[in-house]
């Protein structure tokens, strides 16, 4: 009875995603329906091409879906435009990518400092600098990506997913380009953070022993949803 | 045959992907620069020397500044050729109270031996009447125009009357319509003595002129050039209006060089856009060399892919310059004046080697890496290619735009200088363009999310913001120098001049008018002005040693050789002369023959103190010793002289007098009392003088700006092509940024900062720059103080900033409008 209170933080409301193929449409995902309660943390394993990235991707609203949709905290992002689903993203969402995505431009700080400050935040700086430090990189504020090692530098990308106290975190295979002990230390960095800051964790990998580490698991083949 | 057709489908594909756009840009920009530079030189060029004899009105004339002897008439009569004789001299024509300085041509039977004469109203048909009949002329339009007169007439010259029977519609040695001043009258030359201006001191050029065969012609000129006297000169065909056609040369000459501007910011902006190609296509190279391709078959397919790209836009770039030429010569309205002659296919040709030159020499090097393409690369994409080429490479396209340069100034000094100039000027640019953006980068943390992101781009970017920077502000550079700092130099000068200086000089004033003129001024309430003798006098020897004008080098000395030179005496100097050289004479040096000098001409002439001068006078030698230097302030508009000697010496000379004065804005109804008391007497309008100096000067200016204006597309080009060039990166940030939860607004602001300060430095650059060859123009040019202008700067940097935002933002709607999702997977 106490769950049906709670509201979802996510839910996918019969999402496909067809691309066109020639004369034909592909079916890249069919029919995904599922929703995620806070503090939740969901594994979605699948094989490579099964749809895992394009799930994400439209659960972030960073690409728009052939039909259905999805509800972040209880709002159709569909039917927003693009900006009211960025500034959405910058209220709520965290993000760490495989190739962990860091602004080659920015120091480590202002890579952190980024979505603090398109959020409005005025304490940007101290915030990103306060995180940076939790995760180890204290003495690399000013370092520019190019100066940093591959773990550094997805080090820098969780405390940025980190750093706006996110209710949900969308990781994309974040140990993709890592070896397994720098890939272990920052899954074992995601978990700790997510514990402290009583975030939502989403996590997609085809990784079966880092799936394990976390409560719920989706499997996705074929584009196809079962638990 | 297999390869060229492959390239050619090759080129199809990449000319609809958009891959070539900004290549074949820059190079049609190149070659259009060029190519209407060289049509519009070429055809005026030609204008002059294929009709030069028409432009002459004879085969052969003997031009001279005092009556030519009968024998040089006769033994040409004698010789079967035909002669006849003309007179130029300027003088002031009068039409219902209004006065206008005009250039007199008297002409007598026979006259043009050569070209045609034509006339309004005969039509365009030849006229029977080839010259005025007595007492009446004929005028050209501009004369007609400036003074309101129609076909029928009068009009006053001198002492006498004369009706307008016809408006010349076209002219043998006509000046080209570019370089003309004084409006033209034509008259019979048996009229021109009853008008009374022909007086001592009077400068009219004598001329005699012959038409017949070549080598009765050739034989003659043989026969004459022995008999010439001081003063006298033949001219043949090809010597037809040296002034012209040396102001053309230099007219060629730096349009030339303006034009070559814009080839070398192409040349940056060929060798940038080659670059992404090469980038874009090493997976392409790498899967071809993967399937069996040698790295000879891969080169030579892109050879002659850029072969084919090079010669399609050269030809583009020659049609756009043959319309371009085509614009300028109206606009500059040469073609009112004289047809000019169809374009001839020389500067096409050129324009053709030319954009090939500059894609051989910087699209080639990039290219040649294309071949080297490691075959792994399809395995293992971080590989790349070997960079040691690059350097090396581009010497080869440097030489090609140093030779381009060279042989453009025709004068490997000039060549030089303009070379180094641009290297100096590059380097310059490029270390303050970098220093400025490593402090901009700097200062990025005092400011918002938007703009520190902007900043950190165009750090991170640097050598790409740079060659931005320094291409933009080059092409900024002389657009501000030919528009803001041109009218500033102008105002300086103007306001530098006293705001009663004198504006009328009055030449040709005779011994026996000095008293009625002396009235003249009395009875119109003028101050009395102060009149000088003047004495024509030819240099003939310095130091006892003959001079010509073959001893200088230099035209200035050639022509002051050539010339005479106007003498005076005087017991003081005059306030704004100053000694800077021995010392002016005492009373008792009067009646002894000594020279006081200015400095300017001394230099140019190499005459030093106490150096021995011997003069020419009317046929009478004098020579003395130069017994000081003067310094003249000639910005005084005050009548001065080179040489004066002291009294007792050139008083028994045939002397004419000379004058100036100040005359308000509402007499100059004295002016046209004045010619009618003294007809003979010149009056020259200086502020008249002044604009019409001016309007040639605007045409040559807007004939630079107008070529300058592809060196601004060109540096666009180089700009564009470094946006392409960052295209992919700058597409992830925004896409990142989207994906952070940045706003469309943000985004656009995150973005135009990193182009406001590209664009914002790129004007900075170009105000200093144009101020810095201002100041340089207005101390060793003119003269005056520079006094900078702040708005410089203002509208430099707004320009470049809003240059650059027009030329980005279809970059960035194409950033804003891609689904993010989309960008992150690409690079992912």
């Amino acid at each position: 009875m106490t769950e049906n209170r709670i509201q979802p933080i996510v839910q996918a409301v019969q999402l496909t995603k067809q691309v066109p193929n020639g004369a034909a449409y592909l079916t890249i995902l069919q029919d995904v329906s599922f929703t995620v309660l806070p503090r939740e943390a969901v594994a979605i394993l699948g094989a490579s091409g099964s749809g895992k990235s394009t799930l994400l991707g439209l659960l972030a609203g960073l690409d728009t879906p052939s039909s259905g949709t999805v509800k972040l905290n209880g709002v159709d992002i569909f039917a927003l435009d693009e900006d009211g689903r960025a500034a959405l993203r910058a209220g709520m969402l965290g993000f760490v990518f495989q190739s962990f995505q860091l602004l080659p431009a920015l120091t480590a700080l202002e890579n952190v400092m980024l979505p603090l400050e398109l959020a409005g935040n005025p304490d940007a700086r101290m915030q990103a600098e306060h995180i940076l430090q939790h995760v180890g990189l204290g003495e690399r504020l000013h370092h520019y990506p190019k100066h940093l090692s591959g773990g550094e530098q997805q080090r820098v990308a969780v405390a940025r997913a980190f750093a706006g106290k996110p209710k949900l975190l969308l990781a994309d295979e974040p140990t993709g380009n890592l070896d397994s002990a720098t890939g272990a230390q920052i899954i074992e960095l995601i978990f700790v953070l997510n514990l402290e800051q009583g975030t939502t964790l989403l996590m997609v990998t085809h990784d079966e022993a880092l799936s394990r580490r976390c409560g719920r698991l989706l499997h996705l083949t074929a584009g196809v949803l079962s638990e | 045959m297999k390869v060229i057709a492959l390239s050619l489908r090759m080129l199809r594909r990449d000319w609809r992907s958009g891959e070539l756009r900004v290549l074949t840009a820059a190079l049609v920009i190149a070659v259009a620069s060029v190519t209407t530079v060289g049509f519009f030189t070429d055809r005026v060029q030609r204008a002059l020397s294929d009709e030069a004899n028409q432009l002459l009105g004879a085969d052969l004339v003997l031009a001279s500044d005092h009556p030519i002897q009968h024998d040089f008439e006769q033994e040409a009569k004698r010789r079967g050729l035909r002669v006849t004789r003309t007179l130029k001299f300027p003088s002031m024509v009068l039409h219902a109270e209004t006065g206008q300085l005009t250039e007199i041509k008297a002409v007598a039977a026979g006259y043009p031996l050569r070209g045609e004469l034509h006339t309004v109203p005969q039509s365009s048909a030849p006229t029977n009447a080839t010259l005025p009949e007595p007492g009446s002329v004929w005028v050209d339009p501009r004369l007609a125009s400036r003074l309101g007169f129609n076909v029928g007439d009068p009009i006053e010259l001198g002492n006498s009357r004369f009706r307008i029977s016809a408006v010349i519609s076209e002219e043998p040695d006509y000046p080209i319509g570019f370089f003309s001043i004084a409006p033209r009258l034509l008259m019979n030359l048996s009229d021109v003595a009853a008008t009374g201006l022909i007086q001592t001191g009077s400068r009219i050029a004598y001329q005699l002129l012959f038409a017949g065969e070549p080598e009765a012609i050739a034989d003659f000129r043989a026969w004459g050039q022995t008999r010439l006297t001081l003063g006298e000169r033949l001219e043949g065909i090809r010597d037809a209006r040296p002034e012209i056609k040396a102001a053309l040369e230099r007219a060629q000459k730096y349009l030339g060089l303006a034009a070559l501007m814009s080839v070398v910011l192409a040349a940056v902006a060929v060798a940038l856009a080659a670059q992404r190609f090469v980038q874009r296509h090493l997976d392409g190279c790498a899967m071809m060399r993967c399937l069996g391709a040698g790295q000879n078959a891969i080169l030579r397919l892109y050879f002659y892919h850029f072969l084919l790209l090079g010669m399609a836009a050269s030809l583009l770039g020659c049609l756009i310059g043959l319309l371009a030429q085509e614009f300028l010569a109206h606009w500059l309205s040469v073609l009112a004046a004289r047809q000019l002659p169809y374009p001839n296919p020389l500067p096409a040709i050129h324009g053709f080697a030319c954009g090939l030159l500059l894609l051989l020499g910087f699209a080639l090097p990039p290219l040649m890496r294309l071949g080297q393409v490691p075959t792994l690369r399809v395995l293992r994409r971080e590989l790349g290619i070997p960079k040691a080429m690059g350097g090396v490479g581009y010497i080869l396209g440097f030489a090609v735009i140093a030779a381009m340069l060279l042989w453009q100034a025709n004068d490997l000094k000039l060549g030089m200088y303009v070379l180094g100039g641009l290297i100096v000027g590059a380097v310059l640019f490029a270390c303050i363009a970098l220093v400025l953006l490593k402090l901009l980068g700097r200062l990025r943390s005092g400011v918002g999310v938007a703009w520190r992101f902007g900043l950190a781009s165009a750090r991170r970017r640097s050598s790409g913001s740079v060659v931005q920077v320094v291409c933009l502000s080059a092409g900024m550079m002389a657009l501000l120098l030919l528009t803001l700092v041109r009218s500033d130099l102008l105002q300086s000068w103007k306001s530098s001049l006293p705001p009663a200086a004198p504006n009328r000089f009055l030449v040709n004033i005779q011994q026996d008018q000095l008293q009625a003129l002396h009235d003249f001024f009395a009875d119109h309430g003028l101050d009395q002005p102060r009149i000088f003798p003047m004495v024509r006098g030819r240099l003939t020897a310095i130091n006892g040693k003959t001079v010509t004008s073959a001893d200088y080098p230099e035209q200035r000395a050639k022509r002051l050789i050539e010339r005479e030179f106007n003498l005076s005496w005087a017991r003081e100097m005059q306030d704004d002369n100053r000694i800077v050289a021995g010392r002016w004479w005492r009373e008792q040096d009067t009646g002894k023959v000594m020279f006081s000098v200015e400095q300017g001409l001394a230099e140019t002439l190499g005459i030093r103190l106490g150096a021995t001068l011997t003069y020419d006078i009317a046929g009478v030698v004098l020579s003395g010793q130069v017994a000081s230097l003067r310094k003249v302030d000639w910005d005084s508009f005050r009548v001065n002289f080179f040489v004066i000697a002291p009294p007792g010496v050139l008083e028994n000379h045939p002397v004419s007098y000379i004058t100036s004065f100040y005359l308000t804005a509402d007499r100059w109804a004295v002016i046209n009392d004045l010619v009618k008391a003294f007809p003979n007497i010149l009056v020259i309008d200086v502020a008249a003088i002044i604009s019409q100096v001016q309007k040639i000067m605007d045409k040559v200016v807007r004939a630079v700006e107008f070529v300058f204006m592809f060196s601004l597309l060109a540096g666009l080009m180089v700009l564009y092509a470094a946006i392409v060039a960052a295209q992919d990166e700058r597409m992830l940030e925004a896409v990142m940024l989207r994906t952070l939860g940045a706003s469309t607004g943000q985004i656009m602001r995150a973005q135009l900062s990193e182009f406001v300060a590209i664009g914002g430095l790129a004007g900075l650059l170009a105000a200093t720059g144009a101020s810095a060859l201002g100041y340089v123009l207005a101390s060793n040019v003119l003269n005056v103080a520079y006094v900078l202008n702040p708005w410089l700067w203002i509208i430099g940097s707004a320009g470049g900033v809003a240059v650059v935002i027009l030329a980005c933002l279809p970059q960035l709607r194409a950033a804003l409008n891609r689904a993010p999702l989309q960008s992150l997977q690409s690079h992912g």
